[in-house]
């Protein structure tokens, strides 16, 4: 079964209740898929095996065989082309390896070429973790094909913790897609809301079936309750808001480390959406 | 001559809009005859890119030059294909700018004069946006 872990707002403790679920269960697959910020390996003090290089679709023109007609640039919605005097010109760096430029090109004027956006290392971590994590290089605009060649690694007989990006953009949307199970974790403070509320749509179109943790209980107000009740959202688990639990946070020490009364709770949430998947 | 400066109203008597790639419309005016048009920016709303599409609009206009107050890497690539000449550091309304003009008292940019997204700041636009 594949879990992802997931926000609206970020800094609500996907990466915290990730890793420390990770450690409870223990023996599954680890995802870091937030490859503009990966941090899951200060958790999970992985031993890495390797980097591997991720190469994306560039488009490299033929000037000789361009007839100018200029659907390429219409069509790129990233303006990585333009056509001024009679001359196509590529900027790379903006490009999002869609392939629409070729695809659309009369002449054939556009071949396929690549450049590195990114990296995938893989390693092992204590309690039988396989972990992987995506890094991108600075300046890439998109990270949706790196995290696309991470979700190839999954091996689907295993259990698998996919930590996502914050947000609903592409990334979050590449994560999520097509997994068994998401979690939703927010805080019950008004920005939680608001931005859970915008994730909860993005699942229900991807018709990903999903259940919110409420992180640092104790803080803001009632609403996001209200809202999980008024939606018929399982609230899976709510965490306290806790000093102990920033605290090794900020030494990069998984919570359940420091509080493993919580071991038992997270391997039974995990075991709990197992249930609810069949 | 034919040239386009990026402005934040629609008339003469509007400001330099100091930004390139984002910013609200162009006037394109012939400094001879003060003839003039105002034109929609249609990179504002653009995700990224917005110096290269605002470009490409300027150059398929068939302007020779560009008055702005900041330009960032792209845009002025862009402009140097299609040999558009480019003005930095401009203010004050555009009525003034076109005096300077053509008095040969603006600074012609041959490089970036700030760094890409730079214009996607409204409060300052030297500085990045985090």
């Amino acid at each position: 079964m594949i879990v992802a872990i997931a926000s609206g707002k970020g800094g609500t403790g996907k990466t915290t209740l990730a890793t420390s679920m990770a450690l409870a269960v223990g023996e599954l697959q680890f995802l870091d898929c937030d490859v503009e910020e990966p941090n899951a390996y200060h958790f999970l003090k992985p031993v890495l095996k390797g980097t591997n290089s991720v190469r994306a679709f560039i488009p490299v023109l033929n000037p000789n065989l361009c007839s100018q007609c200029r659907k390429c640039v219409q069509f790129c919605q990233y303006n990585a082309l333009a056509l001024v005097k009679g001359r196509v010109i590529i900027f790379p760096e903006l490009c999002h390896s869609c392939g629409g430029c070729k695809i659309l090109c009369p002449t054939g004027a556009i071949r396929e070429g690549e450049r590195e956006i990114g990296t995938i290392q893989i390693g092992t971590a204590m309690e039988g973790i396989e972990f992987i994590d995506g890094a991108l290089n600075i300046g890439n605009p998109s990270s949706v094909p790196i995290i696309r060649k991470m979700k190839g690694l999954i091996d689907e007989d295993r259990r698998v913790i996919i930590d996502s990006s914050p947000g609903t953009s592409c990334a979050m949307v590449e994560s999520v897609s097509e997994v068994d199970y998401c979690i939703l974790v927010t805080e019950p403070t008004p920005f939680g809301l608001n931005d859970l509320r915008i994730a909860v749509e993005t699942l229900k179109m991807l018709q990903v079936p999903f259940g919110v943790v409420i992180n640092r209980d104790g803080i803001g107000d009632e609403r996001v309750e209200e809202y999980c009740k008024e939606e018929k959202i399982e609230v899976l688990l709510k965490i306290p808001d806790s000093r102990e639990i920033a605290e090794a946070y900020s030494k990069g020490i998984p919570f359940v480390e420091v509080l493993p009364e919580w071991r038992g709770k997270l391997q039974a949430l995990y075991e709990h959406i197992e249930g609810a998947v069949e | 001559m034919k040239i386009a400066i990026t402005s934040s109203g629609k008339d003469l008597n509007s400001t330099v809009d100091p930004r390139f790639g984002r910013c609200s419309y162009f006037i394109i005016v012939d400094a001879d005859s003060m003839e003039f048009k105002s034109v929609d920016n249609p990179a504002v709303t653009a995700s990224g890119g917005a110096g290269i599409q605002a470009a490409q609009m300027i150059a398929d206009e068939g302007v020779e030059a560009v008055i702005t107050g900041n330009v960032g890497p792209n845009a002025i690539r862009t402009l140097s294909i299609a040999g558009i000449e480019v003005y930095s550091g401009a203010r004050g309304t555009i009525e003034d700018t076109i005096k300077l003009f053509k008095e040969g008292e603006l600074t012609k940019a041959d490089s970036a004069t700030v760094n890409s997204h730079a214009g996607i700041s409204e409060r300052d636009n030297t500085r990045r946006r985090w």
